[in-house]
């Protein structure tokens, strides 16, 4: 097929097919890896990093799920299922999922799509590995040494006045990866700014740029809040002062809300970069510009804005103010817009496009589904007399899962298989990619939706045993979650068979348009570009069938 | 209750429904028409519509905003509770639930209430933040340490139903449930018996008097501290001109921080009562509170009409003054 494109002007002259001095083979030395300064080595090394959390994620699931298959709790104590959920909640959250995109594809990316050597801030950028590596340190410390049991939302009075265990290591911990992410956050903002190739204007830059802008946003204003809430909850646990615990005169709901200003926002640290990776990838692969481009961006910016003022709808039962919850609530709904809008632009996308069906496509599909279903069932939690009902249930697990694990996980998935001969120069075996992103999919939908159900019917969060009425639908999930297992065993092996035989790919598999693509190869040298490009047409600049008849007739 | 909020709940259900299947139809018929193929190689570039943006920005707008006003209007209902509502005391503790019916009768992890009768419960927590959840009626509410809490419902039906521990609490978060018995009024009665016991506002009366409250609160102007009687449901001004109602959080704080709110024309000397008094003990100082009328001798009559009517809730928690039964009165 790609013979039938028209040939690409912008490719530099020697393009070989696979790139011999490139970024990877730059130095073999552990110091090579672990003092570069070289956005794409930092990537690798975040990428190993995240990976390892996320099975340890994945293994606290495991437990959770294996325990939920009978009502009564038979396989862990009360502590122990206690803490596995606690545990996976922490290590998937702040240790994977929000450094997840950013961390990973955006360090390798942000650079390459705007035309520039590298991140602002290298030695930052190096900084931010290591204070997000020796924040996960501290928390596997304390988990080795038996975890915590506060929830990754640590609840006060409960994590302060009550909890035992190495709550106020994991605290630290998660102060130091905080860090982390500002610094990303920081790093990204600076260099979107100020190292745009010439010629590549605001609303040129790839989608997934805006995306990262509007994420580096939330995490460096969002992130000090929860450090600072963090601390002072430690401070008030080790040295027994009264801030959030009522026994010493502190108040229980000034932790809730300083907690969501950062944890809502937080959600969107992980959805808006998955948003960004589905613009570029139904783009390239329906062979057209993205739909309505401008808003597409601008709703990635006010679904972060707006993202700040809705923390309170995690609060309405708790006796906060009616008025107040009426303005959360409104807010909160104004938050659908946007994503219903990006959400329409992607559709729409597809129509009169030149459609194919490869992995990272496939998982977007995979995207669209349970995104749609995932925020969509956001829309019952604003509703303040429904949520009444439906909080802290099962309804609220599975819509978070929707969002976190069906909406950004796919997006990373679609994105690490799209990138991926970009990062590699190597082909993974298709077919099996493909088969992978079905059966997660099928695993997800199968593990997730049943707890909507649950939900409705009034199985609390948090539940170590419960009533026999749930059993159907909990077996029904642990079933989905083996599926889902196999689902991300897949293409686990796909990037391990390409790393050792895969084929090389040349710079630009995909035939796709961005400065990635066309004009640095794959892998990249380390300098990224042999000279620094110029931009002189917008994002997603696909051959038009119509313009095509035009110039023939 | 439980049939308006699952009103809503389809109504939100429908919305979701039609917008995924309608999507992904779409999305599959686009995916197939469009699909690569020979005579399909390349695509027709659209850059997007301004209409059809308006469109599905204002579309979804609509439908948010009814559910916006829609969820709104039932929360407000959900707040306040009927006049006729009967008090229950709640005490969650880490891992239980102790009830106190308005006889004093007790119980620990069962509640039983009558049918067809609005339930007010006042909540407060001995050590973290719990929540009350009967799934059954569709009511939910945080028991916090340190504030009180109130939520009201109504039984339609007779039966025994799930009651939850909603908020994470520590080990035996998933053991901390009962059930909620729902009984015939006369079977209630029967069940609640005579005076077995204190009722809250006797022990009110009794702590009032033992930890030294009646020495600043007298029954008139002359003591240092405010006047009680008749207080309950009244605006207050502050110090600095603020009014606030004396609500039951108004009063519960009054008693456990007494120097957050300060009542114009006094001085801040009372003492705080956290420590000294019990969970328990506050709520049933602030019934006692509530139980102080200007014209006592009459006593809350109206409340004990046997069979209530299906309640409008249209009236305000905070004038629930009158909530207080009588020790086994409808007998």
């Amino acid at each position: 097929m790609e013979t039938t494109m028209e040939t690409n002007a912008a490719m530099p002259a020697e393009s070989p097919l696979y790139n011999k001095r490139n970024y990877l083979n730059n130095g073999y030395s552990l110091r090579s890896w672990f003092l570069t300064v070289d956005h794409k080595r930092i990537a690798l090394i975040y990428l190993a990093s995240i990976t390892f959390f996320f099975i340890l994620g994945g293994f606290f699931a495991m437990l959770v799920r294996l325990e939920l298959l009978t009502p009564k709790g038979d396989f862990m104590t009360s502590d122990g299922y206690n803490r596995a959920f606690t545990m996976h909640g922490i290590m998937m959250i702040f240790f994977f999922l929000i450094p997840s995109i950013p961390a990973v594809l955006g360090n390798f990316l942000v650079p390459l799509q705007i035309g520039a050597k590298d991140l602002a801030f290298p030695k930052i950028n190096l900084l931010s590995w290591y204070m997000y590596i020796g924040g996960g340190a501290l928390a596997l410390f304390a988990m080795i040494n038996g975890g915590i049991d506060t929830t990754w939302r640590f609840y006060t009075p409960y994590s302060t006045g009550h909890a035992s265990g190495y709550v106020v290591t994991t605290i630290l911990g998660l102060f130091l990866m905080g860090f982390s992410s500002i610094f990303t956050g920081l790093n990204f903002i600076v260099t979107i700014h100020k190292m745009r190739a010439p010629g590549l204007t605001w609303f040129r830059l790839p989608l997934f740029i805006w995306a990262m802008y509007a994420t580096s946003l939330i995490q460096i204003l969002g992130t000090p809040v929860v450090a600072i809430t963090l601390s002072l909850a430690a401070v008030e646990k080790g040295l027994k002062i009264g801030i959030f615990d009522p026994a010493y005169g502190g108040d229980p709901i000034l932790f809730q809300h300083l907690f969501w200003f950062y944890s809502h926002p937080a959600v969107y640290i992980m959805i808006l970069p998955a948003m960004g990776i589905i613009s570029e990838v139904i783009s390239c692969f329906s062979r057209k510009v993205v739909f309505g481009y401008s808003f597409v961006a601008i709703s990635s910016m006010m679904i972060a804005v707006i993202g700040f003022f809705v923390w309170g709808h995690h609060m309405f039962l708790t006796g906060q103010s009616q008025f107040a919850g009426l303005i959360f609530a409104a807010l909160s709904f104004l938050v659908a817009i946007p994503s219903a809008v990006k959400t329409f632009n992607w559709t729409a996308t597809l129509y009169k496009g030149s459609i194919s069906f490869e992995a990272p496509m496939l998982y977007v599909f995979g995207f669209l589904g349970v995104f749609l279903i995932g925020g969509l069932t956001g829309l019952f939690f604003p509703a303040l007399g429904l949520d009444r009902h439906l909080h802290d249930t099962y309804f609220v697990v599975a819509h978070f899962h929707y969002i976190m694990v069906g909406g950004a996980i796919m997006g990373y998935m679609a994105g690490l298989h799209f990138w991926w001969p970009k990062m590699f120069g190597k082909k993974y075996p298709e077919g099996l990619a493909q088969a992978g992103a079905v059966a997660t999919f099928i695993g997800f939908n199968l593990t997730f939706f049943p707890q909507f159900i649950l939900g409705y019917m009034g199985m609390p969060r948090h539940y170590h045993e419960y009533v026999p009425e749930f059993q159907f639908l909990h077996i029904l999930s642990t079933a989905g979650a083996s599926v889902l297992a196999i689902g991300y065993l897949i293409p686990a092996i796909c990037f391990g068979w390409s790393l050792l035989f895969g084929e090389p790919t040349g710079p630009n598999p995909w035939n796709a348009k961005g400065l990635e693509w066309e004009k640095s190869l794959s892998p990249p040298p380390t300098e990224n570009f042999s000279e620094i490009p110029v931009v002189t047409e917008e994002a997603y600049n696909y051959p038009d069938a119509e313009a095509t008849v035009v110039t023939r007739s | 209750m439980a049939g308006k909020v699952d009103a809503l709940y389809f109504y939100i259900v429908a919305v979701s429904v039609f917008f995924t299947v309608g999507i992904v139809l779409v999305a599959i018929m686009l995916a197939v028409k469009y699909r690569r193929r020979p005579e399909n190689m390349v695509a027709t570039q659209i850059h997007g519509n301004l209409p059809l943006e308006i469109i599905w920005s204002v579309i979804p707008l609509g439908l948010v905003t009814v559910m916006f006003f829609w969820g709104a209007k039932l929360f407000n209902e959900q707040e306040m509770a009927p006049k006729n509502s009967m008090d229950i005391l709640v005490t969650g503790k880490k891992w239980m639930w102790k009830f106190q019916h308005a006889n004093g009768k007790r119980e620990i992890n069962v509640l039983h209430i009558p049918v067809n009768k609005p339930v007010r419960l006042t909540m407060g927590s001995e050590d973290v933040i719990h929540d009350l959840f009967v799934p059954a009626f569709r009511v939910k509410h945080d028991v916090m340490p340190g504030r009180l809490s109130n939520v009201w419902f109504e039984a339609t039906k007779t039966g025994s139903f799930h009651l939850f521990c909603n908020q994470y609490c520590g080990t035996e978060h998933s053991r901390m449930v009962g059930k909620v018995i729902v009984m015939e009024q006369n079977a209630y009665q029967a069940w609640l018996g005579g005076d077995t016991g204190e009722s809250p506002v006797k022990s009110g009366e009794k702590l009032f008097t033992s930890l030294g409250c009646a020495t600043c609160h007298l029954s008139n102007n002359a003591g240092r501290g405010p006047v009680l009687v008749g207080i309950a449901g009244k605006s207050i001004e502050l110090l600095g001109g603020a009014k606030v109602v004396a609500d039951d959080k108004y009063l519960y704080e009054s008693i456990t921080e007494p120097a957050a709110k300060i009542v114009t024309g006094y001085q801040p000397i009372m003492p705080t009562f956290k420590g000294l008094a019990t969970e328990e003990q506050v709520l049933q100082l602030v019934a006692y509170v509530k139980s102080l009328k200007a014209d006592s001798t009459a006593g809350p009559a109206p409340a004990e009409a046997g069979k209530s009517a299906p309640v409008t809730a249209d009236s305000p928690t905070t004038t629930a003054a009158t909530a207080t039964p009588a020790p086994g009165g409808a007998q």
